[in-house]
């Protein structure tokens, strides 16, 4: 079978791998290096649960193959919580607005909301922004609504809350 | 009613599912694990000859292709001993654990491949060969149910499946002597559970101790167990099933499915740890869905739009196996009589099997279409007679003063359906009122006059809920002190653990992190049943309360003897009992269970029976009912048909509330799988039997940016049948939100008299009634 050797940065740490050419970026994670935090949902891009940031922009796991990622940085929802193990804000308001059920879709909707963080105007953050960018993200259990009032609480300035 | 979690107390599972580190299923790896790949058929309908492994098993990696016949080796049987039992069944058709010789819908598992990786299984699933013959399918139910179509499967005489009729009454009186008579027929849909996590399964044989060990996304592991017993021919203690987190279930994940079988008997026949994972393609094929009803039925009212009776007949799609005996209509029949008082019934009910996916519960079980009949019934007439539709809802409903009020027909356990407590005119008054429902006409007027269509509607619907038999809890306490809980009760995401939790640290004096909490393990509690029929806070809730209950009164009693004081002048706090305001008089739990495990031919204090331990089987003695009442508010794009909720109010009554957060996520989780029945959710085949929505991009789930902010206000009507006072939640969102939002539509489109018969209510098939009703003449 067709193998490469890649570099790859994952949460701070540089791998050196050998992996077969067709192995997606989810599988590389999951069941290489056993980051399995991130999950598959669908395997074709629509369900969002399988999200990781790409040189901090959102990408979606299943479909972007690991060799592609040579060279490259990647960031998955174990790297959220500091060295010390203290929940980010938006882990920690997630659960305080029961934003999870199952969590099966939390760590891609986790790693969406992080690239809306570091990429948005806090003040031109609101509820329907928020919205619009976790529309990528399939809940079968939540409805939405506590993810995004984690969200409006930890992203945006008070004066754009309900 | 003191509830837990109003502060928002995190739940004990929120930590490790935030951080990433949930064990779910495909989470876990074993040394030496192998994969399994499903090879599945290709044809709705079809007779399966010779199946040519050679090339496959070539394939460097594949360990081994296997058929029925090569499983034969560890099964005590060819098919699944699934049937729920059901007098109304003609005929059960228990699912083949592979096909043997005739392949009855796509999907149907007909070969395993077993390899190194997935993807080298994939691989060589793809080179087995197999002679198939394809034979005339049934992929329509009126069709079906004809005389002279063909049958779903060769060795059964018909397609009628199931035929009988519920009701009660003098029908034809009532209809004979009716001041008004209404008929309708409806079409209606409902798609499939899709949970984010599909199925999946690691079986696991340890030859050290002889024990298959089944770590299962599962909302039944005991009933799993069961089935394996049986079906692999082990004792009861050389199985143990564990669901490990389960990345949500919604119904489907009840019934147990041939997959489970086949891998764990491979697992055992090469004597390998196994693996198999459900992809999203196999979930849309595979996985149990709800799919298709079609309701033909008349009320009949006296002048002031009181109901006398209503009657029809129902035609059920039960797909190509009858796995769950006929619980989905009949939940859908029952269901239809709702909060309201109906004096005769009549309904026929045929089930005709297609050669498509088994059908079976997902959130809602059916009801949500009788809620539907009997909502859009009462819309009609009341726009017949001219009145509000809360005003016929109001001349309808049961008064509270009726409860508990006994119906007239049977429930699943042979008792007479009651509805036990709730005030069924008050929730619609409350949320009406919290709506705006009286000021709407004017803002509807005023919308109107600016080319805007908005409407407002309303549903009432009761949902049963904590069905038995039992479900168990046991509560331990050793010398460590730690307080050890274990359950039948398994949670897909629905915070069962910290239910549990809230429950025993409420009793015990203790914050609920300090207690561990076992659910979906069968090694930890010999009986259980699980998660279905929004149960789980009814049975295992209760269960545990009552453990909580004995345990604590031994506390309480042994430190009696310890302190020489009496148990009434003891409290528990914080994993001590002490004396009532001498906090230097104490004894920590842990001392206690010390104590109670006794000393080496020494009594146990004050004549106390050994440990510190109690399990508790709750039997609910009947079904408990919540209810509640749904307003939708809509817009719509009458150009291009397009829905958009603007907003959704909700009354809700389950009694008393445990964790109110964990109530309105399971209510805001159901509300929105509603919204998805009636606008997007829609699996559809060709005429062939050819799935044609088996990815994500075809079948439409709601986003966050299609549903609306949804407020829920509750009312809390403790119910008489269990000490905690409580009623299930898990789908009583979903039952009323395709009846409320449809009638938000039509109110919205009433100057176009437009009446809606199918859901789901898509885009597409709105414009074509909007223009249709524009063409017989603009408002």
């Amino acid at each position: 079978m067709d193998e490469r050797i890649i570099t790859i940065e994952v949460n701070g740490k540089q791998y050196r791998l050998k992996v077969p050419v067709r192995e997606n970026l989810a599988d590389f994670l999951r069941h290489r290096l056993h980051l399995t935090g991130t999950h598959t949902g669908c395997e074709h891009g629509v369900c969002g649960s399988c999200t990781i940031l790409l040189d901090s922009r959102s990408v979606r796991s299943c479909l972007i193959l690991a060799v592609q990622c040579d060279g490259r940085s990647v960031r998955t929802v174990e790297s959220l919580a500091d060295a010390a193990g203290k929940l980010d804000p938006l882990q920690d308001a997630f659960s305080r607005h029961h934003a999870l059920q199952c969590g099966f879709c939390t760590p891609g909707v986790l790693m969406t909301l992080v690239e809306l963080r570091e990429n948005a105007d806090p003040s031109e953050i609101n509820e329907d922004m928020i919205r619009e960018k976790l529309s990528g993200n399939l809940c079968r259990c939540t409805g939405y609504q506590g993810m995004v009032d984690a969200a409006l609480e930890t992203l945006s300035r008070p004066d754009k809350r309900l | 009613m003191q509830h837990a979690g109003k502060t928002g107390h995190a739940r004990l599972e929120d930590d490790r599912l935030l951080r990433g580190q949930g064990r779910f299923v495909d989470d876990l790896d074993v040394p030496d694990l192998l994969h399994v790949v499903f090879l599945r058929s290709a044809y709705a309908h079809a007779r399966i000859g010779k199946i040519d492994k050679s090339t496959a098993e070539k394939i460097v990696g594949v360990h081994a292709v296997l058929t029925l016949a090569d499983l034969k080796e560890v099964l005590t049987c060819e098919r699944l001993p699934a049937a729920t039992p059901a007098s109304a069944i003609h005929f059960h058709v228990d699912p083949c654990i592979l096909v043997k010789d005739e392949a009855c819908y796509v999907g149907e598992p007909i070969a395993m491949v077993v390899a190194d990786t997935r993807a080298i299984a994939e691989d060589a699933a793809a080179l087995i060969e197999i002679d198939a013959e394809i034979l005339p399918a049934v992929t329509e139910i009126r069709a079906g149910l004809s005389s002279d179509s063909p049958r779903t499967r060769l060795d059964q005489p018909d397609n009628c499946v199931a035929r009988w009729t519920i009701g009660y009454g003098d029908c034809e009186s009532a209809f004979a002597k009716a001041a008004h008579k209404i008929s309708a027929s409806f079409e209606l849909h409902k798609g499939g559970a899709i949970p984010m996590e599909g199925r999946g399964l690691l079986a696991r044989p340890d030859p050290l101790d002889g024990v298959l060990t089944v770590w299962d996304s599962t909302q039944m592991p005991h009933r799993v167990k069961r089935v394996l017993v049986t079906t692999l021919g082990l004792n009861e203690n050389q199985i143990r099933v564990i669901a490990p987190d389960v990345g949500g279930g919604f119904g489907p994940k009840g019934p147990v499915y041939a997959e489970e079988v086949a891998v764990s008997a491979a697992a055992l026949l090469l004597q390998k740890p196994l693996k198999w994972i459900e992809d999203r393609y196999e979930n849309f094929i595979s996985t149990n869905q709800e799919r298709d009803q079609y309701w033909d039925v008349e009320g009949a009212f006296d002048a002031d739009g009181r109901l006398l009776g209503i009657r029809g007949t129902l035609l059920h799609d039960h797909g190509a196996c009858t796995p769950s005996g006929i619980q989905l209509p009949q939940n859908s029949t029952t269901n239809l009589i709702g909060p309201y008082i109906l004096p005769t019934y009549k309904l026929d009910v045929s089930l005709c099997l297609t050669n498509k996916t088994p059908t079976t519960s997902t959130r809602g079980a059916g009801r949500p279409q009788g809620t539907f009949v009997m909502e859009r019934l009462l819309d009609r007439m009341a726009a017949k007679l001219g009145i509000g539709r809360d005003e016929i809802r109001r001349r309808n409903l049961i008064p509270a003063d009726a409860l508990p009020y006994v119906t007239q027909v049977l429930t699943r356990d042979g008792l007479p359906m009651t509805y036990d407590s709730g005030d069924y005119p008050e929730c619609q008054r409350r949320a009406l009122e919290a709506a705006g429902w009286h000021d709407f006409l004017a803002r509807q007027k005023a919308a109107r006059e600016k080319g805007r269509w908005i409407g407002l509607g309303l549903s009432n619907y009761v949902e049963g809920t904590g069905r038995g038999p039992f479900e168990t809890a046991s509560l331990r306490i050793g010398p460590s002190g730690k307080i050890l809980v274990a359950s039948g009760a398994a949670s897909q995401g629905q915070g069962t653990s910290t239910m549990l939790a809230h429950i025993a640290a409420k009793v015990l004096g203790v914050r609920p992190e300090v207690i561990d909490v076992t659910c979906g393990d069968t090694h930890a509690i010999a009986m259980g049943l699980g998660a279905y029929a929004s149960r789980q806070t009814v049975t295992a809730g209760n269960a545990l309360h009552a453990a909580s209950l004995e345990i604590a009164q031994k506390i309480k009693q042994t430190a009696a003897h310890l302190l020489e004081v009496s148990a009434d002048d003891l409290e528990l706090r914080d994993s001590f009992v002490q004396v009532k305001g001498v906090a230097s008089m104490k004894k920590s739990f842990g001392e206690i269970a010390k104590t109670l495990s006794g000393n080496a031919g020494f009594a146990l204090p004050g004549g106390m029976k050994p440990g510190l331990f109690a399990a508790v089987d709750f039997e609910p003695p009947a079904i408990t009912y919540t209810n509640g009442t749904h307003l939708a508010e809509v817009e719509v794009d009458i150009r291009t048909g397009h829905i958009k909720i603007t907003r959704y109010v909700i009354v809700h009554d389950c009694g008393n509330m445990i964790n109110p957060q964990i109530v309105e996520g399971q209510v805001l989780g159901g509300v929105v799988h509603g919204i998805s029945a009636t606008l997007f959710e829609w699996i559809r085949h060709d005429a062939q039997g050819q799935p044609l929505t088996v990815s994500l991009a075809d079948y439409l789930l709601p986003t966050a940016h299609d549903v609306p902010r949804i407020e829920i206000h509750h009312m809390e009507s403790p119910t008489p049948l269990n000490p905690l006072g409580v009623k299930g939640a898990a789908e009583s969102g979903t039952i009323g939100a395709p009846a409320a939002i449809v009638s938000a539509i039509e109110d919205a489109l009433a100057p176009l008299k437009i009446e809606i018969s199918q859901l789901p209510v898509t885009p597409q098939r709105l414009q074509k009634l909007i223009r249709k009703a524009q063409a017989g003449g603009s408002p």
